[in-house]
């Protein structure tokens, strides 16, 4: 095993065939996977740009880098970037694509040729609404509430809501593609509690994508007929309601986080049983967890609109719901905890992004239950503290957990390894700077200031000014993965079929994979994180 | 690649359903039902939905886990709905404190909120 790969270069699904053509019309699911990566670190970048806008813009009290309207663009363009392009998909159709059919001992997923056409459909809606950025951009801010994006903004509503409806579509067929994969494909003896948590993440989060996404996708529709054809939906004048607007976008778009941060919390139970060499501990527990937050997770989205004018009843029960969801994702954290408790803490890379994720994922969390109450609410609603939360969640548990996943699974993804000092470093600095960004933005809401405005009183410039120069560092801590993977993929020592001795499927095929990942139809005969039987033998 | 192929005279029944269905439909839109009018009107197009579902999608014929997952479907359509009217039915339950307008009170002419929109729409255009 040790030895695997012969010297003369073996066949793989990197090498087999090298033409543009070959990748552009892959369906190998293991190509797909990277080639959303791309796009994705594209959409990335993009994102944080306007990102360092925002925060430049902010070191000073003054509105004077950027107008009112063109900061209004900017941070409309930083939130549907990142949204949409990056941490919806960056889980499910980066890592999920890539490891999903190996975890499951299948040769590729159920339907390859709708795989390769939600990547098409993907970068069809990416091109839209990019453009429509590039051609003047959106001044709505990501979430399009009308009566201004109906009728009162004059900017590129249009352009970027059908973007955004198309993008929709690559999402609905990637859950979809998952669901009748992990339903049909399974290698024999491999079992619904033998599944990896990480699949049974990826299942929770298809259902959400299949069942969420046409909702929002017809409420942009409602905006697109209304704007016009004025057939009043939202606008009071005309018989309809506002309000109905947020209701149909956050039924999709509360779900949506939970897109974001499942997947990444799958790949944690993977790094966190791998790297503490036990069993995960309650296993059934983490995995009806992600089934129950797929589920309740669709009934707590009228929490973003308390304030909105909705009625006191409707709140106190959507309140309460939501004080409900915070369950399961504590016994998911609970459960990593008692994981790590007397087990054998290797330190590489990929842990030291896990307990990142873990403190950054805990503080967002638990501020959520401060914006869940209805009192603390009505002062914090819109201020930077609902900012700061929703990065901690998004950011530090999803950009977190993804590269937890990233840094676990390279080494088979590329067949080669990192700089495990470079890896740990940038985890740090991505730590420490995240921290330094949205730690300071708790406290600016809690004194009263709110977001989407590029001036503010100067009394807040000291803690914006943090936030600033935390940015800065955490530009670094992403810039370094991008430098130190691009040289690993290239030249990076040789990782062998299983660098961290871990259990699953995936590891017992070659790296990089073959074209159809593996020899012999594998066969399962135990659970999936029977570390106990396994010795630790530090190549 | 389904099982189940179904004779080309289910097709035409079905079809045929469908546009008297239709055909009621626009009848119904031309008689003033009072309150009925909106439960007709749904009550046919749902029927039409479950013909549609049930034949031409060939759930009818398909196997239990692919009910299951149809049914999920209207499980969280019920769910959208359901949860969305637990605002618009409840609203004017709780009158506002200290005689504010706030959620679902019925104030009509002199509702601050409600004109300011208008008078600047009326500017803006
Ligand atoms: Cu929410």
């Amino acid at each position: 095993m040790s030895t695997t790969a012969a010297a003369a270069s073996p066949v793989t699904y990197l090498n087999e065939k090298t033409t543009v053509a070959s990748w552009l019309l892959t369906k190998d699911h293991k190509r797909i996977g990277l080639m959303y990566m791309l796009t994705v670190t594209l959409a990335f970048v993009v994102g944080a740009v306007f990102a360092g806008l925002i925060r430049l813009e902010l070191a000073t009290p003054a509105g004077d880098l950027l107008s009112s309207d063109t900061y209004n663009r900017v941070f409309t363009a930083h939130g549907v970037a990142m949204v949409f392009f990056v941490l919806i998909p960056v889980v499910p159709a980066v890592l999920g694509n890539f490891v999903l059919p190996l975890m499951l001992g299948a040769k590729d997923v159920a339907f390859p040729k709708l795989n390769l056409l939600s990547w098409y459909v993907f970068i069809l809606g990416m091109t839209v609404t990019f453009s429509a950025i590039v051609m003047g951009g959106v001044d709505t801010g990501w979430t399009f509430y009308p009566p201004f994006s109906t009728e009162g903004s004059d900017s590129n509503v249009m352009l970027a809501g059908v973007g955004i409806f198309i993008t929709g579509f690559s999402s609905i067929l990637t859950g979809l593609n998952f669901m009748v994969t992990i339903h049909r494909m399974r290698a024999p003896g491999l079992t619904w509690f033998r599944l990896p948590l990480f699949v049974w993440a990826l299942y929770a989060t298809s259902l959400i994508q299949v069942l969420g996404t046409p909702v929002v996708a017809i409420t942009v529709l409602m905006v697109a007929l209304e704007r016009f054809a004025h057939l009043g939906f939202f606008d009071p004048r005309l018989g309809g309601d506002p309000v109905l607007f947020q209701h149909l976008f956050w039924f999709y778009s509360h779900p949506a986080v939970y897109i974001m941060i499942l997947p990444p919390m799958g790949a944690i139970s993977e790094v966190i049983a791998c790297f503490s060499r036990k069993n995960i501990f309650g296993y059934s527990f983490v995995a009806f967890s992600s089934m129950a937050i797929a589920v309740f997770g669709f009934l707590v989205w009228a929490h973003h609109i308390f304030v909105a004018g909705i009625s006191p009843y409707s709140a106190m029960v959507f309140s309460f719901l939501t004080y409900a969801v915070a369950v399961p994702s504590a016994v998911k954290t609970f459960n990593w905890t008692a994981t790590l408790y007397r087990g054998a803490i290797w330190m590489r890379a990929p842990m030291i992004w896990v307990f990142g994720f873990l403190g950054l994922f805990l503080v967002g969390g638990l501020t959520g239950l401060f914006t869940a109450s209805l009192g603390i609410d009505i002062h914090i609603h819109d201020t930077y503290f609902v900012v700061a939360h929703f990065h901690y969640i998004m950011v530090g548990g999803a950009i977190m957990g993804y590269f937890a996943g990233l840094h676990f699974w390279w080494p088979k993804m590329t067949g080669r390894m990192y700089n495990d000092t470079a890896a740990k470093t940038s985890a740090v600095l991505v730590f420490v700077g995240f921290n330094l960004t949205f730690f300071p933005q708790f406290i600016l809401g809690y004194l009263g200031m709110p977001r989407r405005y590029h001036m503010y009183p100067p009394e807040f410039q000291v803690l914006n000014v943090m936030s600033t120069g935390g940015a800065a560092i955490l530009a670094v801590g992403y810039l370094l993965p991008m430098i130190y993977l691009t040289y690993s993929f290239f030249k990076g020592e040789q990782a062998g079929s299983n660098p961290w001795m871990a259990t699953g499927l995936e590891w017992t095929t070659q790296s990089p994979p073959l074209p159809h990942n593996f020899a012999d139809q594998p066969v399962v005969t135990e659970g999936a994180y029977e570390y106990s039987k396994r010795e630790m033998k530090v190549a | 690649m389904a099982g189940h192929i179904s004779p080309k005279s289910t097709y035409y029944a079905i079809f045929g359903a469908l546009m008297v269905l239709t055909a009621v439909t626009v009848g119904v839109a031309f008689i003033n039902l009072g309150a009925l009018n909106f439960p007709v009107a749904m009550a046919v197009a749902v029927t039409k939905a479950t013909l549609v579902i049930l034949f031409f999608m060939h759930v009818k014929y398909s196997s239990k886990l692919t009910k299951f997952i149809v049914l999920m479907a209207f499980f969280f359509l019920f769910i959208l709905f359901g949860m969305t009217l637990t605002d618009y039915l409840s609203r004017g339950w709780y009158a506002s404190p200290r005689g504010s307008v706030g959620a679902g009170t019925q104030v009509e002419a002199e509702h601050p909120v409600r004109q300011q929109p208008a008078a600047t729409a009326e500017q803006a255009h």
